[in-house]
């Protein structure tokens, strides 16, 4: 498994419409180390994709190095399996096939085909996987989208709000896989989430981040006993600390957005 | 249900009409009766074509074997030249703007230089097809290709897909839908250039339209109408519309999900 770790790292967008260039965040820096569960936290369009992408190598950083283990960052790897935002799953193969697309280029193909089965079946997709994308709800895909990234057993893994659009129930399922999954294989995860229960609930360090200027605003190492348990008093009392400080960086935003009229 | 049964009363009201008028203008000569065609004239001239002196069904056989020869040449090429223009700027800013130009020329109009390059023969005629449907086809490829979504090309990357594979194992297939319509329009295009190549050249439906004016067999010319409008029909509504409305919904892309 790897290290992950960003040094002084700033994304800006030139040429954007209203405001010519626009700094996301200036200066990022943070070391993960080898299989360390690191949720970031933050406000909307405060760069949590982007800083995501810069790792999996998408986008560029606009200065600042990455590295992973002791190799720079310079492109998309599969060493680092991303799940986006948007399931992004290729719309013309069927959900089996979409999960070994991401294993053709290391498995034969029967076992790529039987790795893909394990996977599917451990998101509960086993009914589908002749499926197509358009015949799935908004959370299927998401899981597809999942399954794709752990079966391609990468060092690194990179979610971006992988559980955004799924029920509670299916949720709180995934996140006891996750963990499984992480406690067997030890790999590193950086979990994008706007969620600060399944930031605590999973992670052992919290980044929050905050915008204008945008950057890393505080980090929570989370040293609760595994499995955690969502009503103990120490769960409770970190989510309430992290809750006042996240609400102020959303306030901040929000009045941004909306102007004088926002009041609380 | 219902709207087939409207269709077969209309058409059968248009060709009573017809038949009416013919009969009329038999009685009082208004216009030449030879000059004048009826419509159970030009049902009786298909059944003559086709099953006794099987003239139509030559002329038929000859014009598909153009069309398919034409249309396929047409999608190859349409094919490699939009995907070329679609990944290469370049490409694009050059030989996409000649592109551009070229569909804008009727393909017809190659065909005095077709006669000069191959002779007044089958060449000529199935290069005219062939340009008049490349242009449809290749702006149509081009566009799918430029229009693939970013993030299933990122999300390709990131399972180590990179160059030419993205372009085989991503772009091409997430622009099938756009490649389909460029094969309707190909096929359109291809059928209406061969058409007026044949009333000029040799063979083919086409020509023997022009040879049946000739002989004052106004029935036959449009019986052989007829035909031209059936198999434009029947290709562009019946085959091609049924494949791109299952390839949209695989792809996601319909309207009525
Ligand atoms: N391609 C781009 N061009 C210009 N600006 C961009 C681009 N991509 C993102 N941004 C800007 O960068 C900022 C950060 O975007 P990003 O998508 O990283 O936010 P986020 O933290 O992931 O938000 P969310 O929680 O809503 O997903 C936003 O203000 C956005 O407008
Ligand atoms: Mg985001």
């Amino acid at each position: 498994m790897q290290s992950v770790s960003i040094k002084n790292v700033e994304k800006t967008f030139s040429n954007t419409k209203e405001l010519g260039s626009f700094t996301v965040f200036d200066d990022i820096s943070l070391n993960i180390q080898e299989g360390e569960f690191v949720s970031l936290l933050g406000p909307s369009g405060c760069g949590k994709s982007t800083l995501l992408n810069i790792i999996a190598g998408l986008d560029k950083a606009t200065k600042g190095t990455i590295y992973v283990g002791d190799h720079l960052v310079n492109g998309p790897g599969s060493d680092r399996g991303v799940v986006f935002q948007e399931a992004a799953l290729m719309p013309w193969l069927t959900v089996l096939d979409n999960v070994t697309f991401a294993l053709k280029k290391k498995l034969p193909k029967q076992e790529a085909k039987k790795r893909a089965e394990e996977y599917l079946k451990l998101v509960h997709l086993s009914r589908f996987l002749d499926s197509y994308p358009y015949e799935l709800s908004g959370g299927m895909k998401q899981r597809v989208s999942i399954a794709r990234a752990l079966a391609m057993d990468p060092d690194i893994l990179l979610m971006d709000e992988p559980f955004g659009a799924l029920d509670e129930q299916t949720r709180s399922m995934l996140h006891k896989e996750l963990h499984d999954i992480w406690e067997k294989t030890q790999k590193t995860i950086i979990f994008v989430t706007h969620n600060i229960r399944e930031s605590i609930l999973l992670s052992d360090r919290i980044v929050l981040m905050g915008t204008r200027p945008g950057g890393i605003r505080e980090v929570y190492p989370v040293s609760l006993d595994r499995p955690r348990d969502t009503s103990s008093t120490g769960f409770i009392q970190l989510e309430k600390e992290i809750n006042s400080v996240l609400a102020k960086e959303i306030d901040k935003v929000m009045k941004e957005e909306i102007g004088d009229g926002y009041s609380r | 249900m219902v709207i087939a049964v409207r269709r077969i009363i209309f058409f059968a009201t248009l060709f009573t009409i017809w038949e009416i008028l013919y009969r009329l203008n038999q009685v009082y000569e208004v216009r030449s009766t030879t000059l004048f065609p009826s419509p159970i004239g030009a049902v009786e001239q298909l059944y003559i074509g086709f099953f006794e002196t099987g003239i139509l069904t030559e002329a038929l056989s000859q014009s598909l074997q153009r069309i398919a020869v034409g249309f396929t040449l047409a999608v190859i090429i349409g094919a490699l030249l939009g995907i070329v223009l679609g990944i290469s700027k370049i490409a694009d800013e050059t030989l996409g703007s000649l592109v551009i130009a070229l569909q804008s020329v009727p393909s017809i109009v190659w065909l005095p230089i077709a006669f000069v390059l191959f002779g007044v023969g089958n060449t000529a005629i199935i290069f005219v097809v062939t340009l008049g449907g490349t242009w449809a086809m290749t702006l149509n490829m081009r566009m799918g290709i430029k229009n693939v979504e970013p993030i299933l090309i990122r999300a390709a990357k990131t399972m180590g897909y990179q160059g030419k594979e993205l372009v085989w194992r991503v772009m091409i297939p997430a622009s099938i839908p756009s490649a389909l319509t460029g094969m309707r329009l190909a096929w359109a295009f291809g059928w209406r250039a061969l058409m007026a190549a044949e009333l000029i050249g040799r063979g083919g439906l086409g020509r023997t339209l022009m040879d049946a004016r000739d002989f004052y067999n106004m029935d036959l010319v449009i019986a052989i109408m007829v035909i031209i409008a059936v198999i434009g029909l029947i290709v562009e509504y019946l085959v091609f519309n049924k494949i791109e409305k299952n390839v949209l919904s695989r792809w996601g892309l319909n309207d009525n999900r």
